[in-house]
């Protein structure tokens, strides 16, 4: 699969079907520190991404001080 | 995965909550949930007209809508903070979110006062954050003391929350824990009221909001951030978050009805008026006054030594 992390901007690609808290995980994401999403559709943790999906990895933190 | 309210297909799992909701029921969902925030802690009256600090981020543009939603009465400020590219960004982004719903906001640059947060902080030794602060709060309160609003709300969430309650916890910052609450009554004749009605959201919360709402929000971060000690406290509160689902929104809740009122008398004094600008102030200067007091005497001298 295509992974497209933000707001970084960088391209990953994994093999295989995944589920999402796996991709997670794998790329270094807490739960609910960043949206999965496929398209026009969020992703929830438990689902799976099939191996030629096209995803967007978006981190949600913020920080400052 | 199906939704806890529909029964229909779930996108987005809320384990804090117990629940996985359709985007349908979760927008709702949400804008009931800051709807308890904001009456539990008496945040607005419904005759207010509040003013909402925008910076185009998820958080304050997600709470814009969502108090736009609730049918109260609002108008956007938002403040160009002179961080490069970054600032002109946050800036359009705020913009174009008020100009396609045909709503009011005020824009102030920090650069057209002269006081872009770049140029503070080279011409100062304060970090960045710090100069920011100090110019935020300051352009917060005087622009709404000056317009008349009686309110502003500002999009800290959960997470923003939870890491300066970790923060002044490590640190036992105990004047800054007696301040630490979702609703800051006016210690001066010229503060407003200042209300933070996503106290109990998460980040992850409002960016979903956000998607499911097509909010289109700036999804950089400030260049200022990287390395931020706050960040550092967020990640520690989300490996506990994931190990414990709960943990920060009953870490700060708790904190609200069961310690802070203990801490109370621990406000300090009242501060008195800035001699300067007429503002409330700790000292002779308010911090903003001296921040620009620092930047011109360093201008004048860079500019001297260049002619």
């Amino acid at each position: 699969m295509q992974i497209t992390i933000l707001p970084e901007r960088k391209q990953v690609e994994l093999t295989g079907r995944r589920r999402v808290s796996d991709i997670l995980s794998e790329l270094g994401y807490l739960p609910g520190t960043a949206m999965v999403i496929r398209g026009d559709e969020l992703i929830p943790e438990g689902e799976m991404v099939e191996a030629d999906d096209e995803i967007e990895v978006r981190s949600v933190i913020s920080g400052g001080l | 995965m199906k939704c806890t309210r529909c029964g229909g297909r779930a996108e987005i799992k809320l384990r804090q909550h117990n629940a996985a909701f359709c985007r349908d029921c979760y927008v709702p969902f949400i804008q009931r949930q800051v709807e308890r925030s904001i009456s539990k802690q008496k945040m607005i009256e419904p005759d207010e007209h509040v003013l909402v600090a925008v910076s185009g981020g998820k958080d304050s543009l997600a709470l814009w809508d969502i108090l736009i939603e609730l049918g109260y009465q609002t108008t956007g400020l938002h403040l160009g903070l002179g961080i490069g590219e970054y600032s002109d960004r946050s800036t359009d982004t705020a913009l174009a979110f008020a100009q396609q719903r045909g709503l009011q906001l005020i824009n102030v640059s920090l650069r057209d006062e002269g006081l872009a947060v770049d140029e503070a902080t080279a011409f100062t030794n304060r970090p960045a954050c710090s100069a920011c602060g100090t110019l935020k709060r300051y352009y917060f309160d005087k622009l709404a003391l000056d317009r008349g609003f009686p309110v502003i709300a500002t999009g800290h969430n959960l997470d923003d929350e939870a890491a300066r309650l970790l923060g002044n916890v490590l640190h036992w910052q105990v004047e800054y824990l007696s301040r630490q609450h979702p609703v800051l009554q006016p210690t001066h004749e010229k503060f407003v009221r200042k209300v933070k009605p996503l106290y109990r959201t998460t980040e992850y919360e409002s960016a979903a909001y956000c998607f499911f709402r097509k909010i289109d929000y700036v999804i950089e971060e400030c260049p200022n951030s990287v390395g931020a000690t706050q960040l550092t406290h967020k990640h520690v509160l989300n490996q506990l978050e994931a190990a414990s689902p709960g943990s920060k929104l009953q870490f700060v809740q708790e904190f609200i009805d069961k310690a802070q009122p203990l801490l109370r008398d621990d406000a300090g004094d009242s501060p008195g008026t800035c001699e300067n600008c007429g503002m409330p102030s700790y000292s002779e200067l308010c911090a903003r006054c001296r921040l620009v007091r620092e930047v011109t005497a360093k201008r004048e001298r860079k500019e001297a030594r260049a002619s």
